[in-house]
């Protein structure tokens, strides 16, 4: 699997203007990966279940389970699918090139989206419909929160 | 009885704090173009702030009671029942409070005691309908209404519509999106898409319009959220947009402020002008430049609308 630090430049790396079926393949291989990375992080084992034929888009629900904020990349995740169908059911339209482009751009969002996410406080959430993750560990639970409540 | 496009000619209007400092243009373009479509913002009196993002993160029930403040006096000493909130952070908000209200009874339980200890009446679910600045247009003048009031068209300016994640998220508590026919959508948003097409303008297929622009990680990692703005300027310029259109204040000041940073930090420069679709729609009205705020954007736009005719 690659790491996480290396997929934005294999995102980068790979061409536009080379064989589109190859360039989608490769495309959605490090979109996967990149969650992977997610599910990985929570303690779990990444699936490899599809969803409406993709694995990525199982992977996402599998990342989203009991983590609302991870939806933030949903429509993403169904964007990188959709492209990757556009691409490579329609190889020779004359769109193909601009679509490998726009198909890379939302694959390094998704990327850089949940490295933000990865990189906060050991798996911290970075949306802004978080829950509370950011809290010191003895404000965590509701207990504390009323307690807190209470002396104000 | 009465029908949504009369219930929502008057609403309790709630600007929220960024309305007030750096997101002040969709103040004032969202007050310019109610005037020029008659439609009555009647400002809540006393708001206070909706509880975004900081104390969600800290205590998500000081949120809601923060949020059914603003609820609370909209409905019972102002005696509305719309309250129109174009920010997104806000709207996301109330309705987040709404539901919370509804469906939580410690929720309930704690905002009755803040209330209490307040002094002003608790906010009972349910006494209040809060809507986004597209709803408010889009139910009260429409897609239809609009045609006929268009003194210059938008035509010829290519549009990428840019909703934020907020507007949509979490689908739980925007009951009244996915349910059917011209209801908006939470997988594929198209109401901002609606209203500027009205006016003229020529939207984009945009990928990216529901994604993320990094607006809380700011300040924490400004790197990350430059390159997702960096990230998100480039799809829409691939997309062939001249214009990002915005419907809150804080994808807005991101896109304009990061536009810049990568320009400054990556040395990358995407000439795609950043404007709100309230200012879109207030030039298409008939509207100068200067009374829907596109002197107070970061990025100068004035150039490109003396171009395309509306300045």
């Amino acid at each position: 699997m690659t790491p996480l630090s290396k997929i934005e430049s294999a995102i980068e790396a790979v061409p536009e203007d080379a064989d589109p079926q190859s360039a989608a393949d490769a495309l959605l291989k490090l979109c996967e990966e990149v969650i992977e990375h997610w599910v990985i992080a929570k303690g779990d084992s990444p699936t490899d279940d599809t969803r409406e034929g993709f694995r990525l888009l199982a992977l996402h629900r599998q990342g989203a389970k009991g983590d609302p904020s991870f939806n933030a990349c949903r429509e993403t995740c169904r964007e990188i699918a959709y492209h990757y169908n556009l691409i490579t059911s329609e190889p020779e339209a004359a769109e193909t090139t601009d679509r490998v482009a726009m198909m890379k751009m939302i694959s390094n969002h998704l990327n850089l989206f949940i490295s933000g996410k990865m990189q906060v406080a050991a798996l911290g959430d970075f949306c802004c419909s978080s829950k509370p993750i950011r809290l010191a560990p003895e404000v965590k639970n509701e207990t504390s929160r009323k307690q807190i409540r209470k002396e104000a | 009885m009465t029908t949504t496009k009369d219930k929502y000619k008057k609403v309790a209007y709630y600007p929220g704090c960024a309305l007030e400092g750096t997101g002040h243009a969709y103040n004032r373009s969202t007050k310019a173009i109610g005037k020029e479509l008659g439609l009555d913002l009647v400002e809540v009196k006393n708001w206070n702030c909706c509880g975004a993002m900081e104390v969600k993160n800290v205590d998500p029930k000081l949120q809601t009671y923060l949020s059914s403040r603003v609820m609370s006096v909209a409905a019972n000493e102002m005696d509305m029942d719309v309250v129109m909130a174009p920010c997104n952070g806000c709207y996301h908000n109330l309705k987040k409070a709404e539901y919370d209200l509804a469906n939580d009874k410690e929720s309930a339980d704690v905002v009755d005691k803040l209330s209490k200890k307040a002094g002003h009446k608790t906010y009972e679910s349910g006494q209040v309908e809060t809507i986004h600045a597209l709803d408010w247009i889009k139910d009260t003048i429409g897609e239809d209404g609009l045609k006929e009031r268009v003194k210059n068209s938008l035509e010829g300016i290519k549009v990428a519509n840019y909703y934020g994640c907020m507007y949509t998220r979490p689908r739980h508590i925007f009951p009244e999106k996915d349910a059917g026919p011209g209801s908006e959508s939470t997988s594929k948003p198209h109401f901002m898409d609606d209203l500027l097409a009205a006016a003229g303008a020529e939207n984009v297929d945009f990928p990216l319009k529901t994604a993320c622009c990094g607006g809380a990680h700011t300040l924490s990692d400004s790197d990350m959220s430059t390159k997702l703005v960096l990230n998100i300027l480039k799809a829409a310029k691939l997309a062939g947009a001249d214009v990002i259109a915005t419907e809150c204040p804080t994808c807005h000041t991101g896109l304009e402020m990061h536009q810049i940073r990568a320009e400054k930090t990556l040395g990358v420069s995407v000439d795609i002008k950043i404007l709100y679709f309230t200012q879109l729609l207030g030039m298409a009205l008939g509207l100068k430049p200067k009374k829907v705020g596109v002197h107070e954007n970061i990025s100068n736009s004035l150039r490109f609308l003396k171009e395309k005719g509306l300045a």
